[in-house]
């Protein structure tokens, strides 16, 4: 069953003092999302990946095209009792502790009475909120805040979960527990759709992604053929001053600076140069990846896809 | 579908109940109802003039603040703020975000003005010792000024579904000034000619009719009000915000969120 | 892509019951309200502390006063009420709060004191005022004018009249009638001529459509009340000569007592009845006639007088 299915959706602003110049947020988009899988939707700042997300939650109203969610028309509100949706930065009602907001959105997505105090403790403490129920969401860090929106977002069970930025203001514990929790929903059979532009996160998570830059759909597909074309490239640091010969034709470009050398390459020669590095008695300092092989693939992506619109355009 | 509308308007009262600036705004008007207490004594006959025209005054302006306070505060902070993005992602309709809001104002400024009129009938009571038989019109009084409570929020809620809140805010605050005057407007509207008559009847009759509502100096000289007046006023109120309510619904309605 | 059909048609309808709705209340609310409006808006009856109240905006509180001064007389004199007892408070607070209202001191010479339904009978309330508009524009000649007005028409006081119209012909820019009226005020005062005179400068000097409406009537009360005297008059000398009295009016005309048959200023022939009774055809068109009116005439609502300029 497809879970989510964008038919042509295509967004445009008139911006200007007169509204007359078109802003493109968004060019038509034809994307569909298996259910049970966690779809990655990256592309850099103003995108349009927001732009979609609320399209989809009936928040802005598209220019042309339409949507599909579980089989039904995205304008159904009767569907929105199966989706849960994190929108980025969240912010609350100041004056209510976090219970009683998990309370009020309970009651709002149709919770039964019954079932509501069971499921709002379960949640709290799936996210790790249970200490601060009672505390008023003023008080509340950007952390707690993030925590209490993906709260907000699983309590009534929805099939369909829609996350935007969902890292964005936790520490590296944080985002571990997020990337935790939705594999987790993975595993309860949840469709996750989530917008980032943190790739490494990505990378560890999706099953498939689509990336774009710009209002444009680049590329959809599954991580691992994504990235199966793209190398990562590491850097290995030794030292003294001197570069053994080999390095050049193993793919390396070297700098020398004062007395360590750095040193570049693809990762695939990550272990013959190590060898290398020992066999000539040289001292390793460090190896540390450059950058995951997605966002290679991302950068290069957007890179080319800049050059053909400074062609068209 | 009728108890999302209910839920939300908890909610609203709820929120409204924590926020300080209520507080500190009843506060107030108890404290000047308790300085009426003081003024009057500045000649005797008119304490219990000055009691109930300085009570029921302050509890009107205080109380259209409050209401224009928390209507913008409630909803078109709401609005701007990314608050309302988790509300309409649930099976809330639009219209019914409205409608509930409305209801958890209206409600907030009912109980305002009922805690403050408790402040006004204290301040009664002490300075004549008694209640008599026409006080109870003071309770009309109150009435009347809820009714404009109810007007102020139907319209705090119309200028909210699309416009920010700072505007909203002012907006309805003009439209109060100026319906206090609306019947002096009608009057000048009578006295044009032309097109000048057709737009001055046309905005005299939109603007909504707060003179009307206002009977605190009757009231404090004793005088009852018809019921007729009662009746009238009332369904003139509830059309009113009804009228607001509705334009707010379809405003809002095609509203993006951005 | 549009929100739901549904909401919007509902939303709609309700929108337009709700606003003919509030319009329909609205106005029921506005006719219980006459009466009591100017009542409570009394109870700041004080000039000086509504002055104060202001807070700097006289100038638009005295719109509103004035407005409503002339709401309030325009409405008691279609009910012909006995009474109109806050014009005068009505017109000194807006005379208070905007001394330089002329036209405010103007109406109340023309509607405190005459009798009701023309006026507040108040014309002590009428020399105070006007009186009071001297003092806060010396500069204005018509102000002077309203005052000899008043002492001439209402309390029939020529001399103080006189010096009214005699103080008022100083003012630089006055209006030449001034010093004629001053000069002839003392002798020719009963005169027809000085009345007409008297109200042909009222309608000259205002722009106020109740003032002129009102001089206008007058004015045609003079001009029925000197037709009638000529033909009676006429009457009389056929009486003389003949000995019997007319048949009609084309007996007087052919006795040639009278140029022709003699109309009134609406045009409509004066009727001479088997006594010889002039009268006229349409009294209900002439209010303040006290000749030519059949016996036991009783005047009806007093019309509009605005219409009256028309």
């Amino acid at each position: 069953m497809i879970a989510i299915e964008t038919l042509n959706l295509e967004k445009t602003y008139k911006v200007g003092f007169w509204r007359k110049r078109p802003k493109r947020a968004l060019l038509p988009l034809n994307l569909r999302v298996e259910e049970g899988e966690i779809f990655g939707f990256l592309g850099p700042n103003g995108a349009g990946k927001t732009t979609t997300l609320k399209m989809l939650m009936g928040l802005v109203f598209p220019t042309a095209g339409s949507a599909r969610i579980l089989g039904r028309e995205w304008t159904d509100p009767e569907i929105k009792a199966q989706i849960g949706f994190l929108p980025e930065q969240p912010y609350f009602y100041d004056y209510l502790t976090a219970q009683e907001l998990l309370n009020y959105y309970g009651q709002l997505s149709g919770v039964p009475a019954k079932e509501r105090k069971g499921r709002i403790e379960e949640v709290l403490a799936r996210v790790g909120l249970v200490d601060v129920k009672g505390v008023q969401l003023r008080k509340f860090s950007k952390g707690m805040l993030q925590r209490a929106g993906i709260a907000q977002a699983i309590l009534h069970n929805p099939k369909i979960v829609f996350f935007d930025e969902p890292m964005s203001g936790l520490d590296p514990m944080g985002r571990r527990e997020v990337r935790d929790l939705m594999a987790q929903l993975k595993q309860e059979g949840k469709t996750v759709f989530f917008s980032t532009h943190i790739l490494s996160d990505a990378e560890a998570l999706c099953d498939r992604v689509a990336i774009i830059h710009r209002g444009e759909l680049l590329r959809v597909g599954a991580v691992h053929e994504l990235t199966s074309a793209v190398q990562g490239k590491i850097e290995v640091i030794w030292e003294g001053t001197q570069v053994p010969a080999p390095m050049k034709t193993l793919g390396a470009e070297c700098v020398v600076g004062g007395d360590t050398v750095r040193a570049t390459m693809p990762e695939a020669q990550q272990d013959a140069v190590i060898d290398l590095l020992r066999r000539e008695r040289m001292r390793l300092i460090s190896v540390t990846p450059l950058r995951t092989s997605l966002e290679q693939y991302f950068v290069e992506k957007l890179k080319s896809s800049e050059k053909t619109a400074g062609a068209n355009g | 579908m009728n108890a999302r509308i209910g839920y939300i308007a908890t909610n609203t009262f709820r929120e409204a109940v924590r926020d300080r600036v209520l507080y500190n705004l009843i506060a107030f008007v108890l404290l000047l109802s308790g300085a009426a207490i003081f003024v009057g004594q500045i000649s005797i006959e008119i304490e219990k003039l000055v009691v109930i025209n300085l009570g029921l005054t302050a509890v009107s302006l205080f109380g259209v603040l409050i209401a224009i306070f928390i209507g913008i505060g409630l909803v078109s902070k709401e609005i701007e703020k990314r608050t309302l993005y988790t509300v309409l992602s649930r099976p809330v309709r639009r219209w019914e975000f409205i409608v509930g809001k409305f209801f958890g104002l209206a409600g907030t400024l009912v109980v305002n003005a009922f805690l403050m009129a408790i402040g006004v009938f204290a301040a009664l009571l002490y300075v004549a010792h008694k209640f008599v038989a026409s006080d109870a019109q003071i309770l009309v009084a109150v009435y009347f000024i809820v009714l404009q409570f109810v007007i102020i929020c139907a319209l705090a809620l119309l200028f909210s579904s699309f416009s920010s809140p700072l505007l909203s805010a002012v907006f309805t605050f003009a439209l109060f000034v100026i319906g206090s005057f609306s019947e002096d407007l009608r009057g000048f509207a009578g006295l044009t000619h032309g097109l000048t008559r057709w737009l001055a009847t046309g905005a005299a009759y939109l603007v909504p009719n707060f003179s009307a509502l206002n009977v605190i100096s009757s009231v404090a000289h004793g005088e009852p009000v018809p019921a007729q007046l009662i009746v009238n006023n009332t369904l003139y109120a509830l059309t009113y915000a009804g009228m607001a309510i509705c334009g707010a619904v379809l405003i809002f309605d095609r509203r993006n969120l951005k | 892509m549009k929100p739901t059909g549904r909401t919007t048609v509902v939303a709609s309808v309700l929108l337009v019951a709700c606003l003919a709705g509030s319009v329909l209340f609205l106005r029921r609310v506005d006719q219980m309200r006459t009466s009591a409006t100017l009542d409570d808006v009394l109870y700041v009856s004080s000039p000086k502390l509504l002055k104060r109240l202001s807070l700097g905006y006289d100038g638009l509180m005295a719109d509103i006063y004035w407005t409503r001064a002339v709401q309030y007389f325009g409405t008691r004199h279609q009910q012909q009420a006995k009474s109109f007892s806050a014009l005068a408070p009505l017109l000194d607070i807006t005379t208070t709060l905007d001394p330089k209202l002329l036209v405010a001191y103007q109406f109340g010479a023309n509607f405190l004191s005459p009798n009701p339904p023309y006026g507040a009978a108040m014309p002590k309330e009428a020399i105070a005022l006007v009186e009071k508009g001297i003092q806060a524009n010396p500069d204005a000649w018509k102000l002077y004018y309203e005052l000899g007005f008043i002492y001439y028409m209402e309390l029939k006081d020529y001399l103080k009249a006189a010096e009214a119209f005699e103080r008022g012909s100083h003012v630089p820019g006055a209006h030449p009638f001034m010093k004629i009226l001053a000069a002839n005020m003392a002798q020719h005062a009963g005169d027809i001529q000085m009345a007409r005179a008297v109200w042909r400068t009222t309608y000259e000097s205002s722009q106020d459509k109740y003032i002129r409406g009102n001089a206008v009537a007058h004015l045609r009360a003079l001009q029925v009340e000197e037709d009638v005297t000529r033909i009676q008059d006429a009457v009389t000398a056929f009486g003389k000569r003949t000995g019997e009295l007319p048949p009609n009016m084309m007996a007087l005309a052919k006795a040639g007592l009278l140029p022709g048959i003699p109309i009134d200023p609406d045009g409509r022939p004066y009727k001479l009845t088997a006594e010889a009774r002039v009268e006229l055809a349409d009294p209900d068109q002439f209010p303040f006639v006290t000749k030519g009116l059949p016996p036991g005439y009783k005047a009806p609502t007093p019309k509009d007088l605005p219409q009256m300029v028309k």
